[in-house]
């Protein structure tokens, strides 16, 4: 059967018969720095897409229609318009700050990308800390929002920024530590062994009730890191304009938005991988005809559709909900997702002690 | 850059500069914020940025021409405004109106204030940060456009309002449009509910934020829904009836929580009002004529007159002085937006930014009825 | 309180307080002796005028009005006060702010718009136009740029 693996395996060998191993190793680096890049472009176009259309079905409006066929290039033609626009910096702004940060914050999203097992062995990088990389990295990202926010020299920026600072060092408490509840049903920190974990049934299913309640926690505090309505407080339009990048323009704003679907689409692959069994097809234990029905359909696209099923959620949450308040959001953190994800770690480790899941 | 005056002061004040061009300031209205982190210490409105000063073109324009001027204030009640005007007029003239303008121009301030009403409740939605609202405001509020564009040819300043009542009779489809209307807002009414009455964000975001003590709104001279959310009765179509509001059975929604979430329920209230004082006089709209017969050039007799209108937003109030000649001497509107715009720095001092946003939006402002 | 009553009352203060029956009871009063009516108005349970609902100016070419709507929500009586001021260099009469709240705003507009001056207002300052400009509502405003006649 067609399989990602079989493809990659098989450029490897030939290449490995061509030359040495660390021209191997440069070229398969190469091939996958240009792949990586070619995706993060064609997702940024698809769900810059995506987005408009759901809007539009929910609010009873067509969307992009005009562009291509039903206004698909639409984005393509934003981003050409993007391209073009004049790259303006505030006088005052710190230039090195202000031209580092969108940098900083793309480069992220793009490291991110690499633990991220897309199908059955096809993977940039099988790390065994897998769950540990991503939440370590995807912390670095505030750091590009708070120097954009600080270097514009602008109130409205730096008060977004301190916004996404307090707001992203709080949730990733809570994202983590619906994580761990993962890594303790599966018993590992790769996230190649946590999808193989789940060949009999995902996790959501298997791992009970704690599962459940962390996969929650993980999608509300998943879209507070993303900075998504309705935590979108780092922008919040209504009060500070735009937020941190009020003052960008052209590509280097285009970048900040890149990097928001690009997490977009790392948090939900994230969500899908732990909880939703990844490119693992729906399993149920002994149902053998089912579960070979299920295998034929192949894993990219059980992967593809598990991730855009999460972002379709985390869609339709920016365009029903109102946005909270600052410190409501950091009541909720502390007072609420923060008690309620220790407890349910506790009672993980004895679901997990007892053996009680399945 | 060296900086005249630090941007930070010793206490850790700053000012932020909220408009003239901000998302959630509806135009331009332009809020000098003095800021310690994220908590208002002051708010003070700078207006002028669209003063046209309407009091003054109406010195010079005639007795039938200065009404136009006046859809240019609150644009989102324009023919409430114009019946004002009307009304000012003619009571200087002593005109009785017929009974069939009475009934239109009801009918027609009744879906003004829902049109109006549909527009505010989009809006707050979006300076909440949901979107969606806007649009589904929207579609209702098109319906109504489309009645009006029907029987005046304008949308949204409709100049309907001539002194001794109005300028052309209704159109024929209006009766059966306005049923059709009715029929579908009150199918979307219980989705207004849903979106945002219900959901626990909004709730968060509005109860008790913005407190206006009843002393406050009525020393503030605010009206409307602002002063009702207070626990204040200042219905003008209920104690000090118009046009033939003494004829119609409604009730004035009142609530007592003083805070955003107490507007927002009596606007609301508000709509069905509305669409209950509709209910009554579709059927009824009597027969005869629409306009009172009226000298061509209007000349109001010496003396003062006031006049006061519900609006969408609170009391509007036309003080006329007339010196016998065939313009005004002075006119003075006393818009609601003006005085609900007084109390904000009251209700905003201790909130968050966030609160500053959601203060404003069920102030319900419209800048040009404020600068005029 | 019916108009006679009114009348009587302010006859008490201001002794020679013009009075004219329209619409509204009109009480013509000299600017300064205003403030201490209104105040007193305001604070006599009797009257008891709490809300302010309309506050203008009006040029008569030779003096100032400052016209006050005075209602009562409890006594459903209302009232009009009119302020004169003669002097049309420099015009000043007390802001009456701390009575009514809505007033700081309303005097601000009068001030921007005629030029009068309220003494112990907590802010005045021109509230739509710039400091050169003059006042437009003033009867002998000329404006050889903007204003066109009808």
């Amino acid at each position: 059967m067609f399989s990602f693996y079989d493809i990659s395996n098989s450029i490897h060998q030939w290449l490995s018969s061509q030359m040495g191993s660390t021209a191997v190793m440069l070229i398969e680096m190469a091939i996958v720095g240009v792949l990586a890049i070619s995706l993060f472009a064609f997702l940024g176009l698809l769900l810059v897409y995506m987005e408009r259309k759901v809007a539009a079905f929910m609010q009873l409006r067509l969307g992009p229609n005009r562009v291509g066929w039903k206004g698909t290039l639409q984005t393509l033609a934003d981003t050409i318009k993007l391209l073009f626009k004049e790259g303006f910096s505030p006088d005052a702004s710190d230039k090195f700050l202000f031209n580092f940060a969108p940098i900083l914050v793309i480069v992220v999203a793009m490291l991110l990308l690499a633990p991220i097992p897309f199908a059955k062995g096809f993977q940039i990088y099988d790390i065994n800390i897998g769950v540990f990389y991503i939440s370590a990295v995807s912390s670095i990202g505030v750091i590009g929002i708070l120097m954009a926010g600080w270097s514009s020299n602008n109130k409205y920026s730096l008060l977004g920024a301190m916004r996404s600072g307090a707001q992203i060092v709080s949730y990733e408490l809570s994202a983590g530590l619906s994580l761990v509840v993962i890594v303790a049903f599966s018993g590992s920190m790769s996230l190649t062994q946590i999808v193989q974990s789940q060949a009999d049934g995902w996790w959501i299913f298997k791992g009970h009730i704690p599962a459940m309640i962390a996969f929650v926690i993980f999608i509300i505090a998943g879209t507070a890191e993303l900075n998504r309505a309705p935590f979108d407080f780092a922008e919040a339009e209504s009060e500070l304009t735009a937020g941190f990048h009020t003052e960008y323009t052209g590509m280097r704003f285009a970048m900040f938005f890149l990097a928001e679907y690009i997490n977009m689409f790392i948090m939900a692959a994230v969500g899908a991988t732990l909880f939703l069994g990844g490119w693992m097809p729906l399993h149920f234990g002994n149902l053998s005809g089912f579960n070979h029905i299920m295998d034929f359909i192949p894993h990219i696209v059980w992967f593809m559709g598990k991730t855009f099923f999460l972002i379709f959620v985390l869609m339709w949450f920016r365009w029903t909900f109102p946005r909270l308040r600052i410190d409501q959001l950091l009541t909720l953190e502390w007072k609420y997702l923060m008690p309620i994800s220790l407890f349910n770690l506790l009672l993980v480790a004895l679901v997990v002690i007892k053996g009680w899941h399945f | 850059m060296e900086l005249e005056q630090p941007a930070i002061s010793d206490t850790g004040d700053f000012t932020i500069n909220m408009g003239p061009q901000h998302p959630s300031t509806h135009g331009v209205l332009h809020l000098k914020v003095t800021l310690n982190g994220e908590t208002i210490k002051n708010v003070e409105p700078h207006l002028g940025y669209i003063h046209r000063s309407i009091e003054k073109m109406s010195e010079a324009s005639t007795y039938r021409n200065f009404i136009y001027l006046t859809s240019r204030m609150d644009y989102l009640s324009a023919h409430m405004n114009n019946q004002a005007c009307a009304m000012v007029v003619e009571k200087g003239l002593q005109l009785e109106i017929p009974p069939r303008a009475k009934v239109i121009r009801m009918l027609m301030s009744e879906l003004t204030r829902l049109a109006s009403h549909q527009l505010w409740w989009g809006a707050l939605g979006l300076d909440l940060g949901a979107i969606t609202p806007y649009f589904l405001g929207f579609r209702d509020r098109e319906e109504i456009l489309d009645i009006f564009e029907e029987t005046c040819g304008a949308r949204l300043t409709m100049n309907y309002n001539v002194p001794g009542g109005l300028m052309y009779d209704i159109h024929p489809n209006f009766v059966g449009k306005v049923k059709t209307f009715l029929k579908n807002f009150e199918d979307h009414l219980p989705e207004y509910k849903q979106l945002l009455t219900g959901n626990i964000i909004f709730e968060e975001r509005t109860k008790g934020v913005g407190i206006l003590t009843p002393e406050d709104a009525l020393s503030f001279g605010c009206t409307g829904a602002v002063a009702r959310g207070s626990g204040i009765s200042c219905d003008v179509r209920k104690w000090n009836p118009y046009d033939g509001y003494e004829t119609v059975q409604f009730e004035e929604p009142m609530e007592t929580g003083c805070d955003c979430y107490s507007r927002y329920v009596v606007r609301i209230r508000e709509m069905e009002e509305s669409v209950k004082i509709i209910e009554q006089l579709i059927d009824n709209i009597p027969e005869g004529e629409f306009q009172a017969k009226t000298k061509v050039v209007l000349k109001v007799p010496k003396g003062e007159y006031y006049t006061r209108v519900e609006t969408a937003r609170g009391e509007l109030g036309v003080y006329l002085v007339s010196d016998g000649s065939s313009n005004p001497y002075r006119i003075k509107y006393r818009s609601p937006g003006f005085s609900n715009l007084a109390a904000l720095n009251t209700m905003a001092k201790g909130n968050k930014i966030g609160d500053l946003v959601a203060i404003m939006a069920t102030l319900d402002l419209v800048i040009p009825d404020i600068d005029r | 309180m019916t108009n006679e009553d009114l009348k009587s009352l302010i006859t008490q203060h201001v002794s020679e307080a013009v009075f004219e029956e329209g619409q509204f009871l009109n009480a013509i009063v000299d600017g300064s002796k205003a403030f201490s009516l209104l105040k007193s108005i305001r604070e006599n349970p009797e009257t008891e005028f709490d809300y302010l609902f309309c506050q203008s100016g009006v040029d008569w070419k030779e003096f100032f009005y400052v016209v006050y709507h005075l209602s009562s929500k409890k006594h459903k009586h209302t009232l009009v006060i009119k302020a004169k001021i003669t002097d049309r260099v420099n015009p000043r009469i007390e802001s009456v702010a701390g009575i009514w709240k809505t007033a700081e705003m309303n005097e601000l507009e009068i001030f921007d718009l005629f030029g009068i001056k309220f003494n112990n207002h907590p802010n005045l300052r021109r509230l739509f136009l710039d400091d050169t400009w003059g006042f437009p509502l003033r009867k002998d405003y000329t404006d050889d740029v903007n204003i066109v006649s009808l």
